[in-house]
């Protein structure tokens, strides 16, 4: 497993519309990817669970990628979150 | 005549009829299923229609509004498709229970988990698990969930109302929103903001006995008055009728030029303070943004913003204005707007202290990271910059360094960015007398008149006891606005007002007259000015 941790700077944090905009992006990779914010984690690919997350601006994720293609998954995943998140 | 109250969602007046709209209720009942599987398919056959109903009201929703509030029913597809539909097969095979109650069931509990968050915006969105869960329950009872329909326009007042209610009324029949439920942040409010449809929520005193009387919604107010007096009618309907005149001069005007009838153009940008404003300089035809007040970025922040956090929203403003000119101040902090983290100390007389500009070039490494945000965003669109409360030429040249340090900087790194216009505020009488000597180290003067008032006419702003000897329309500062267009024009500079008194109606002829090439003002008022404008000679 490899992760990587993000402070949300999306001024309205994951709200519906981007997470339901990440949930796509998660479910273009074939691997396991699980988003963490302190105690609660969500699968990437459903959004009900990353909605509550309820992660707002200035809060920091922590985004946990596993399988056969997980360092390619992290790279793009970095990118997709710093440059929508 | 009784008045309610609500929290406002969208401005402006309707008068009508009221419709109490009532929903249908569903009413679930647990059975017992022994062919669970036959059960799970009934289920995904009314989740396919359910996602077919969705997605035609996005299309709707696209084309009444606009693709950003369609959205929501996209979510609401995939809030169908996973966990939810997931905790429904679950409790059809394990508890033998009827899809309608496990969908009820479903809905219930992750309409709780929402609602107990501790975000308002997160709380709102147990309405949209409760919307698609009363969607599937009506489809799997054969209800009808269809249009409603009205034969006159009337004042829709509601319980609550889901996204989906209402988009799929007749929009041409609404005058007004009114409910007893629901937040600011719900997806109706925000609909009714995009149809520009008076609405109030939160109206705790509305009851199903109003329907079919006659009353007046003041959604600037967050008012609903039921069965109004003559007196009060007549008044509202003034207010409407004025309303309607605005709106009309808005159609008329929005994509006019800003031209005198002899052809001479002036320059008419709008002020903002956030991200939020762009919609509202779009919607009222601005021709750029002439004062765009970047402290809004640091008010909001706990810390000093990053180069990044601001060059998104920089470029965001540049890419949004497409094309158009966007003029940037750089940090104004200090006086009036204090920010913990920059430590400032008390003052005893902030507005003549450690402020704006003087903060940039005692802190040169705050001056930078705005600097170099700046001219990165630049290459997104046209920017230009302006620098506050400058009282010397020996500044100007001491920012210019600074920006040529930075320029360096972004060589060196591969960074590309475009030719960026200077220009400082006018708002200090030291700058008016220099104003010759500094045009010539700058591209453009934008008076700041408030300030510049306040200063030249030493009455504090907020000082109520001097209103008597407050004059907007001071002959000192009428003369000094004529110097500093004459002598920007001799140093070749552009000169315009972002001021308060640049949206004085009484002046604009004025300022025209004095030869002014820009004014910059509140969104809501350059239509009224540009209306000026062009009646002039």
């Amino acid at each position: 497993m490899v992760s990587f941790n993000y402070t949300i700077t999306d001024e309205v944090g994951i709200h519906a519309r981007p997470a339901s905009l990440l949930v796509t992006e998660a479910k273009s990779h074939a691997d396991k990817i699980t988003i963490v914010k302190g105690e609660k984690s969500a699968d990437a690919k459903k959004l009900m669970g990353l909605l509550s997350l309820g992660a707002k601006q200035g809060e920091e994720v922590t985004v946990q990628v596993e399988g056969e293609t997980e360092a390619d998954t992290l790279v793009k995943l970095e990118e997709y979150f710093k440059n929508n998140l | 005549m009784k008045k309610l109250t609500g929290k406002k969602v969208f401005n402006g007046v309707a008068i009508g009829k009221i419709y109490f709209y009532a929903k249908k209720e569903n009413i679930v009942t647990r059975t017992k299923i022994t062919d669970t599987d036959a059960e799970w398919q009934r289920y995904l056959d009314a989740r396919e229609e359910a996602i077919s109903q969705l997605t035609a009201l996005y299309e709707k929703t696209k084309k009444i509004a606009s693709e950003e509030e369609a959205e929501i029913f996209n979510v609401h597809i995939m809030m169908l498709e996973d966990e939810f539909s997931d905790s429904i097969e679950n409790m059809i095979k394990t508890q033998n229970v009827n899809a309608e109650y496990a969908t009820a069931q479903t809905g219930d509990n992750f309409a709780d988990m929402f609602a107990n968050m501790d975000d308002d915006y997160f709380k709102a969105r147990a309405a949209d698990v409760k919307d698609i869960a009363e969607r599937v329950i009506s489809i799997l009872l054969g209800n009808q969930s269809g249009e409603t329909n009205f034969d006159e326009p009337v004042i829709v007042v509601a319980e609550d109302l889901s996204p989906s209610e209402t988009v799929q009324m007749d929009k041409d029949k609404i005058l007004a929103f009114v409910t007893k439920l629901g937040s600011e942040n719900s997806h109706t409010a925000i609909l009714a903001r995009t149809m520009g449809i008076p609405a109030l929520v939160g109206a705790a005193d509305v009851s199903e006995d109003v329907n079919g009387k006659e009353a007046i919604v003041d959604g600037t107010e967050g008012l609903m008055i039921v069965e109004p007096d003559k007196e009060t009618l007549e008044n509202y309907e003034k207010v409407r009728e004025q309303n309607r005149r605005q709106k009309e001069l808005l159609k008329e005007l929005r994509n006019k030029d800003t031209v005198t009838k002899s052809g001479r153009k002036v320059n008419l940008y709008a002020n903002i303070g956030s991200i939020g404003d762009l919609n509202s300089v779009l919607v009222n035809g601005a021709e750029g943004i002439g004062l765009f007040r970047s402290e809004f970025i640091y008010l909001k922040s706990d810390s000093y913003p990053t180069e990044e956090e601001q060059f998104k929203i920089y470029r965001q403003v540049a890419e949004t204005m497409a094309g158009k000119k966007v003029i940037i101040r750089t940090l104004d902090i200090g006086a009036d707007k204090q920010v913990d983290y920059f430590d400032l100390g008390h003052e005893d007389n902030p507005a003549l202290g450690f402020r704006a500009i003087r903060i940039c070039l005692e802190r040169p490494d705050v001056f930078k990271t705005q600097l170099r945000a700046l001219y990165r965003a630049s290459y997104y669109g046209n920017i230009s910059i302006m620098f506050p409360m400058i009282i010397s030429v020996d500044e100007v040249k001491r920012i210019k360094e600074i920006v040529a340090e930075v320029k360096r900087e972004l060589d060196e790194d591969g960074i590309q960015y475009k030719d960026v216009e200077l220009g400082v505020m006018i708002e200090t009488p030291a700058a008016v007398m220099m104003s010759e000597e500094i045009g010539k180290e700058v591209d453009f003067f934008s008076i700041g008149t408030n300030d510049l008032t306040q200063y030249t006419l030493a009455i504090d702003r907020q000082n109520q006891r001097l209103e008597n000897f407050y004059d907007p329309h001071h002959p000192a500062i009428l003369k000094m606005l004529k110097m500093i267009v004459d002598n920007g024009h001799k140093s070749d500079c552009w000169v315009g007002i972002c001021g308060e008194l640049g949206a004085d109606l009484e002046l604009t002829k004025t300022f025209v007259e004095m030869g002014f090439d820009e004014l910059s003002v509140s969104p809501a008022m350059v239509l009224p000015v540009r209306e000026a404008i062009r009646n002039m000679d």
